[in-house]
């Protein structure tokens, strides 16, 4: 067990650094930081200062290590744009966009399991055909354009919800949380449900394919031939043989979903950490993009640990040694 | 019909009545940082002008008013004399006096890191000297005519509450303590900034008990919140909103002409061996025809600026020739733009030597500036009309700006934004590039000219504003007649305003809940 974690630790150093390494070679390769960040009132010597502040002068192997000399010590730089260390820029934001993919999670898990359990059982009833339908909409639509028709109808006809922000915000363990009043509340609705009805369709196809799957099973047949209740095979025996494939698929989209909710972030005006990845690169804010990279991927290493972890307690069978 | 004036009278009057008492701002322009002298852009100035003062102020137009400072005079060409006012506080009842200018002035240099320091505004400032805490006198190294102007940039602070304020309690909201119209009650760029109105401003008292701003920088949704009603005013409208917020019965459209120009840049450097020009053969010219005026004046014909402002732009840009708008200090009448001549810009390259005319690629950026990458396509038809086969090629503005400024490409879409004269804008993007003097420290088509050089350096030391304004107009007939660039057009900074607001717009695209008032 700890030798396996050990490994996982060690794998995903190895990944962080090879990213690090990309990354400076590919924003070189994109431009010049100085071009685009230089304010144009500044004159020859006032530019030649600024780049030497910010050690566009030395040549990227240098620039290189005198990065990860900081790194090592917890220092991953200022950033360019926003003259803050990197890392806090981030984590400023990082409640906003967590408080969304956790949200969006629940919503998902909340409808999906239940209508993939329900059209798995009664594949032929009227119901799950529409459910199932419904679901290759959700799979279909753009995020953009459903954000942009939710707001239409729902803030801008009905005036229902907000049409983006954060609202107002209420503490927990020191963190500001819209969850926590009902104005915020309601700033999350809109922005949830858009990134929730993929994820929905997503679930209960999951679902429905495991409980089809699952079914005409001997353990199934065994388990009804001994005279268990049909609750019991349902929420016990067949639920959580299932959940193996939605644990590992909700595990990557939980990630890509803290990763990646640009496009619903910025239609929202949700200040989230997703829109900050792509204003830093346009703005080749290279301390802000390699801080970025390094939490996604410990993210991703983080929550592959905890699906696999999840398996065990699902499958017996499984073996932490075996991955 | 009592019954429908009755309601259509408490239609008109419930906007008025919900909002008389706070403004919600949704503004396009990310504020990088809250510090009002870490990085000179134009929505991080916006929002310190909210909290802090400057000695100087400008209108709409970009002229300069009287700030902190209530006069000044110039003693001789190195010295000038600021009157400050008197019994102006801080939020935090500090007194203001002359010693606070000279702390900030000693304080800008010390904030490092920032990729649009704040010295650029202090250039050629020797020294400064205290007569007495309401006199102040600026020594200059050699003549800045343009000083009053330039500290309408300088937000000042205080010597005693910012002795050691750093960037970060400037963030975090600790040390936005100023002179300002409004001061900070809470949030951050993040979440959205609350103000409320400063009682004892020194100015004229702002219609505004609280101000809420928020940065919301997606132009979609940024109409989204508007018309869902969540804020009262939004600014840099996108052009394919304004038709559908101005059928809006409960909502209104500013725009007001702006102070940025966008130009093509012609490369003037080769002679020989240019890129991205070809024969129509393709095989590589020996010569760089863009040398000859003749070549230049043809491109500049063959565009039709009043197209590119009204189809292309839908309506919020106007054609100009030069670098100021009209009403703006610098602007010269005569100068106004020609409209398009195919004909005549046929006949020009023919008598250049390129009957047959020739192949250039465009360049430019395409997620950038309002429609940029149709503009590029635009002129790209213009020229191919003439017998320039143009190819357009559009890309993101990291490696497009990247390589502009490394001088690849042979004609690509510039831009310059004024700050209410157009001396820095010449002399930074046209004058000679000379490392030594400090001038053409972003031309990045090498044009040289001396007798340009000569005109504008002599403009631009002229000490009478009246003379110099002469001068800098003649500058601007002489590039215009030499069209080292094609000027094309000014845009228009957009707002839209919830009925029951007014806002009148500035050219300098700041929205300035100071300048918001309640209308009827």
């Amino acid at each position: 067990m700890l030798a396996w974690f050990a490994r996982r630790i060690v794998q995903s150093l190895i990944v962080v650094v090879a990213m690090t390494i990309i990354v400076f070679l590919a924003v070189n390769v994109i431009g010049d930081p100085a071009a685009i960040l230089i304010s144009p009132d500044a004159n020859q010597i006032e530019r030649e200062r600024i780049i030497a502040q910010l050690g566009l002068d030395q040549p990227l192997w240098r620039q290189y290590f005198s990065f990860l000399a900081g790194a090592l010590q917890g220092n991953f730089g200022n950033s360019f744009v926003y003259g803050m260390p990197a890392l806090q820029v981030i984590l400023e934001r990082m409640p906003a966009t967590i408080e969304l993919a956790i949200g969006t999670m629940i919503v998902s898990l909340l409808f999906g399991v239940p209508l993939g359990l329900y059209t798995g059982l009664h594949p032929e009833s009227l119901p799950a055909k529409i459910a199932m339908s419904g679901s290759i909409i959700g799979f279909s639509v753009p995020v953009f354009w459903l954000g942009l028709i939710l707001i239409l109808i729902f803030s801008v006809q009905f005036g229902w919800f907000p049409a983006g922000g954060r609202g107002e915000t209420g503490q927990l363990f020191g963190i500001e949380w819209s969850f926590m009043t009902g104005n915020g509340l309601r700033h999350l609705a809109l922005p949830v449900m858009t990134l929730a009805i993929f994820k929905i369709s997503l679930v209960m196809r999951m679902v429905r394919a495991g409980v089809r799957d699952v079914l005409p099973q001997e353990y199934v047949k065994f388990a009804r031939a001994k005279g268990l209740k049909r609750p019991r095979i349902l929420y016990v025996h067949v639920l959580k043989n299932i959940m193996i494939p939605v644990v590992t698929i909700i595990g990557l989209e939980f990630g890509s979903l803290i990763a990646f909710s640009v496009v619903t972030e910025s239609i929202f005006a949700w200040p989230g950490m997703g829109k900050l990845i792509i204003d830093s690169i346009n703005m080749l804010d290279r301390p802000m993009i390699v801080a970025y990279l390094i939490i996604i991927v410990f993210l991703f290493v983080a929550i592959n640990l905890i699906v696999d972890i999840l398996y065990t307690l699902l499958d017996p069978r499984v073996r932490l040694s075996s991955f | 019909m009592k019954k429908f004036l009755l309601t259509s009278v408490l239609a008109v009057l419930a906007p008025v009545l919900a909002q008389a008492q706070g403004l919600t701002m949704g503004l396009g322009g990310n504020v990088t940082s809250l510090d009002p002298h870490y990085h000179s852009a134009g929505p991080n100035s916006a929002f310190a002008y909210t909290i802090f003062s400057r000695l100087t102020e400008t209108d709409e137009n970009s002229r300069v008013l009287p700030g902190l400072a209530e006069s000044w005079k110039m003693i001789d060409p190195l010295t000038w004399e600021f009157r400050l006012r008197k019994g102006v506080k801080f939020h935090n009842g500090n007194d203001f006096t002359a010693e606070d200018v000279v702390f900030t002035f000693a304080r800008i240099p010390r904030v490092v890191n920032s990729p649009g320091p704040y010295t650029s505004y202090l250039r050629g400032i020797s020294a400064t000297e205290i007569v007495d805490p309401y006199t102040l006198r600026i020594k200059t190294e050699y003549p800045v005519p343009i000083l009053p102007l330039m500290m309408h940039n300088i937000a000042i602070l205080d010597s005693a509450t910012h002795a050691n304020a750093t960037t970060e309690d400037f963030n975090a909201g600790r040390a936005l303590i100023g002179t300002g119209p409004f001061r900070y009650v809470s949030g951050s760029t993040n979440a959205g900034i609350k103000l409320a109105r400063n009682k004892d401003f020194w100015g004229p008292a702002p219609d505004w008990e609280s101000v809420d701003y928020r940065i919301i920088t997606n132009s979609a949704a940024r109409t989204a919140a508007f018309l869902a009603g969540d804020v009262d005013l939004i600014d840099q409208v996108a052009s394919a909103d304004v038709p559908r917020i101005s059928q809006n019965a409960n909502a209104k459209v500013v725009s007001k002409v702006g102070l940025r120009l966008m130009y093509i840049n012609l490369d003037n450097a080769r002679t020989k061996d240019p890129v991205f020009l070809t024969d129509n053969a393709g095989k590589p010219l020996a010569t760089n025809p863009l040398k000859d005026v003749r070549v230049r004046k043809a491109l500049s014909l063959a565009i039709d600026r009043q197209v590119l402002a009204d189809r292309v732009m839908d309506g919020t840009a106007i054609p100009s020739m030069q670098y100021m708008p009209p009403d703006a200090y610098g602007f010269a009448k005569d100068l106004a733009p020609s409209s398009a001549d195919p004909a005549g810009a046929k006949k020009l390259l023919a008598e250049a030597g390129y009957p047959e005319g020739f192949r250039i690629t465009l360049h430019g950026s395409n997620d950038r500036f309002p429609n940029d990458a149709r503009v590029l396509q635009a002129i790209g038809q213009m020229w191919t009309r003439i017998g320039v086969r143009t190819a357009v090629d559009a890309m993101p503005y990291g490696p497009f700006q990247s390589r502009a400024s490394a001088q690849e490409f042979a004609a690509f879409l510039g831009t310059w934004g004024s700050s209410g004269e157009p001396g820095i804008g010449m002399t930074n993007t046209l004058a000679t590039f000379d490392k030594a003097k400090g001038t053409g420290s972003i031309n990045r088509g090498r044009y040289s000219n001396p007798a340009f050089d000569q005109a504008l350096a002599a403009a631009t030391s002229e000490m009478d504003d009246a003379k110099r304004e002469a001068m800098l107009q003649d500058v601007t007939r002489m590039l215009v007649a030499d069209m080292p660039i094609l000027p094309l057009y000014i845009q228009k900074n957009v707002w839209a305003v919830k009925k029951g607001f007014s806002y009148a717009g500035r050219a300098d695209e700041a929205s300035m809940p100071q300048d918001v008032h309640p209308s009827r």
